[in-house]
């Protein structure tokens, strides 16, 4: 579907990212939604905002794909009593979306099956709304009592496990409610947002300058992903183009992450499966990466090198030698550690069939990024839509239909090769010149949006300006917020001692979606 | 099997040598007498506890246990239960809603015990500060030894932090 396809005044985002903006009344939204998904369109993302200080209502917020790019939605909303026509019967993905919508700004979605809290604990009470603008950031309030109604299985034999929030190993919190025969997993139930730490209500104490290091941290190991999105973000509002070299050196940080990330998971998919020996030889491989990414960014995870207008260093001459030679060597290595993944007997019974999320189911959650390259939903914005400097490169998608353990970790095995293949063209054609501009003055009340395919899957940046270039309203999306739901699915009817290792091959983000 | 092998002979030993404690990271008094840090010796269980960061401190504890660091060879590994640990590591401005689950664990922890407060999060709050959904540093809820700042801190720095919470202090301890 293109833009044009749709019955409604869509202005096109300016910046790098294919993107479209429109402002309808809440009575189409539910239609839009619709012919979005019949032809095979996703959604991103959905948010709220609270224009009252504007003397307006709120404003949701719905982000999707089509054909031609990104197309965002504004949907205006009542000042009393602000609610929506639900979306979560068309876009699964959306139930969580929603809820957590409520619980920050007091949005009723329509219509949605599950009106129980998501990011909402024990820490504000029900009728208090954290992102609302009159609401104040200092806040503390007093304790309440924290219950949250778990759906209970029944019958002869089930029990439940209930795990966390401190989980057994060095992980992010969260519960997971599992009930089970045997050992056979019957139903697991996520609660999820124990991280949730203000994220939002943060940046909008902040100027646009400011959030970047702010953007960076909502969930560590997809700092560039973040620092990227907000960074395309605020040159969409701002008008700045960053220059050239700084776009490549953007990329090959995005690569360098997504490379660290899949050696660190395959290692620990092979200590899952009781072969250390995978977790030393990846771990050892990872420790050369980030010691490079040190040596050449001043930063093993890369934090704070890309900066709204460009990036905040410049890499050593000699950098190119090295990360020539990093490529090389990661390679060969690679490719043996591959080669013996493949033919270890226990650790591929293992892989074999454990998690699957069959194409057809994926398709209908929305699973996305590796997880639903893994299972068989070709997506990547790499490919689909490349913004300078991967339009030139050709990237290679790596897929797979199985949908299992298995097909992650191959999925993951060829996305490292591929982004080896990627530093190393860009290395060559590495232009030089300025690498960052002075940012421009942006409209209060504009809208920007960043979108990049980190190592997870998609991460979006959706940006509201205020004045003097201060953020009014941030809302970064991770591809966890998809992907989570899902992960209950893949578990069902495998056995208990499986579920790290079917985790662990999704590896989603906490931070991410508790914000 | 035969290029398992082939590689574990090839890589060879990679571990370098462990950093030596660092007094300026003490915030509070050391609380456990010569005897008991003799008995702790080198043979310590961690119990890691995400109490809100944004897992880029968890990365680097990872890491700790690559073979570079190799922190298990020194004897320190981390265990599945707090009733296990002698010493908790904590990343993260506490979440308001981790902050129960903070003190529970810290309580489900035998006596005597050690925390180290991880990161510029740990140790201040970092860039989340305290609001409606932060209490801040760790010490704003527990305890804490050692705070080891960076964000995140590299692993020898963790390391470090370890190390000096279960030394005996050689000068007089900061306190902060
Ligand atoms: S110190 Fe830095 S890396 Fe650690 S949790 Fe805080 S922001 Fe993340």
């Amino acid at each position: 579907m293109r833009i044009e396809d749709l019955p409604i005044e869509a202005e096109p985002v300016p910046g790098a990212v294919p993107a479209w903006h429109a402002v309808v009344p809440a009575g189409q939204l539910r239609d839009l939604c619709s012919r979005v998904k019949e032809k095979g369109g996703r959604l991103v993302a959905l948010w709220g905002s609270d224009e009252t200080d504007r003397g307006e209502g709120y404003a949701l917020h719905v982000a999707l794909v089509i054909r031609s790019g990104l197309v965002c939605f504004t949907v205006p909303l009542a000042h009393d009593h602000p609610r929506y026509p639900g979306v979560a019967d068309i876009f699964p993905a959306a139930d969580r979306m929603q809820r957590a919508t409520y619980d920050l700004l007091g949005m009723h979605a329509r219509g949605n099956p599950d009106h129980r809290k998501w990011l909402r604990h024990g820490a504000w009470p029900a009728g208090v709304f954290p992102l609302r603008k009159g609401y104040d950031p200092g806040a503390v309030h007093s304790r309440v009592e924290d219950r949250y109604p778990f759906v209970r299985v029944e019958g002869e034999g089930v029990h439940e496990i209930p795990v966390g929030p401190v989980h057994a190993g060095t992980i992010e919190p969260g519960h997971f409610r599992f009930s089970i025969v045997g050992e056979f997993i019957l139903r697991l139930e996520e609660r999820l947002g124990y991280t949730h730490k203000g994220v939002e209500k943060l940046a909008e104490t902040m100027t646009l300058a400011e959030g970047a290091r702010l953007a960076g941290r909502v969930s560590g190991d997809s700092t560039v992903a973040y620092a990227w999105a907000y960074a395309q973000a605020v040159e969409s509002v701002t008008g700045t183009e960053p220059p050239a070299p700084a776009v490549w050196l953007r990329a090959i940080l995005l690569e360098l992450e997504r490379i660290h990330n899949h050696l660190g998971d395959l290692g620990y998919l092979g200590n899952d499966v009781a072969l250390a020996f995978g977790f030393f030889q990846f771990w050892r491989l990872k420790e050369q990466v980030l010691r490079l990414n040190q040596e050449l960014f001043g930063h093993r995870y890369l934090m704070d090198v890309i900066v709204p207008g460009g990036v905040a260093r410049d890499m050593p001459l000699a950098g190119i030698e090295k990360l020539l030679d990093l490529a090389s060597h990661l390679e060969r290595e690679v490719a043996t550690l591959r080669g013996i993944y493949d033919e270890h007997a226990g650790a591929q019974d293992r892989f074999i069939g454990a998690g699957r999320v069959a194409p057809s189911l994926a398709a209908e959650l929305g699973l996305t990024g590796l997880a639903g390259r893994a299972s068989g939903l070709a997506w990547d914005l790499r490919v689909e839509y490349p913004v300078p400097p991967y339009d030139g490169l050709e990237v290679r998608m790596a897929t797979h239909r199985n949908s299992d353990v298995a097909a992650r970790v191959s999925v993951r095995f060829d996305e490292v090769l591929e982004s080896l293949r990627l530093i190393r063209a860009l290395l060559r054609a590495l232009p030089a010149g300025d690498l960052v501009v002075p940012l421009g003055g942006a409209r209060p009340g504009s809208f920007g949006v960043g979108w990049v395919e980190g190592w997870r899957g998609e991460v979006l940046i959706g940006l509201h300006v205020g004045e003097q270039n201060r953020i009014r309203r941030m809302h970064p999306h991770d591809p966890s917020w998809q992907n989570w739901p899902i992960l209950e699915r893949a578990v069902i009817g495998n056995i208990v001692p499986d579920f790290p290792l079917i985790n662990k091959s999704f590896n989603l983000s906490y931070s991410g979606q508790d914000l | 099997m035969y290029q398992l092998l082939k590689q574990i002979v090839k890589t060879g030993i990679v571990t370098e040598r462990p950093p030596a404690p660092d007094e300026a990271l003490r915030v509070a008094r050391q609380r456990l007498d010569e005897e008991i840090l003799r008995i702790f010796g080198r043979s310590l269980a961690i119990r890691h506890v995400d109490a809100g960061s944004c897992n880029g401190c968890e990365l680097e504890i990872h890491a700790t246990n690559s073979p570079y660091y190799n922190l298990e060879g020194l004897g320190i590994r981390f265990v599945a239960s707090p009733r296990h640990a002698d010493l908790l590591l904590v990343t993260g401005p506490v979440s308001r809603h981790m902050e129960v689950a903070l003190k529970r664990t810290y309580e489900a922890t035998p006596d005597p015990k050690l925390v180290v407060a991880l990161g510029d999060c740990g140790c201040t709050g970092g860039i989340f500060g305290e609001s409606y959904a932060s209490c801040g540093r760790v010490a704003n809820v527990i305890p804490v030894d050692v705070a080891v700042p960076g964000c995140p801190p590299a692993p020898l720095a963790i390391m470090q932090g370890i190390l000096t919470a279960i030394s005996a202090p050689v000068s007089a301890p900061r306190v902060r």
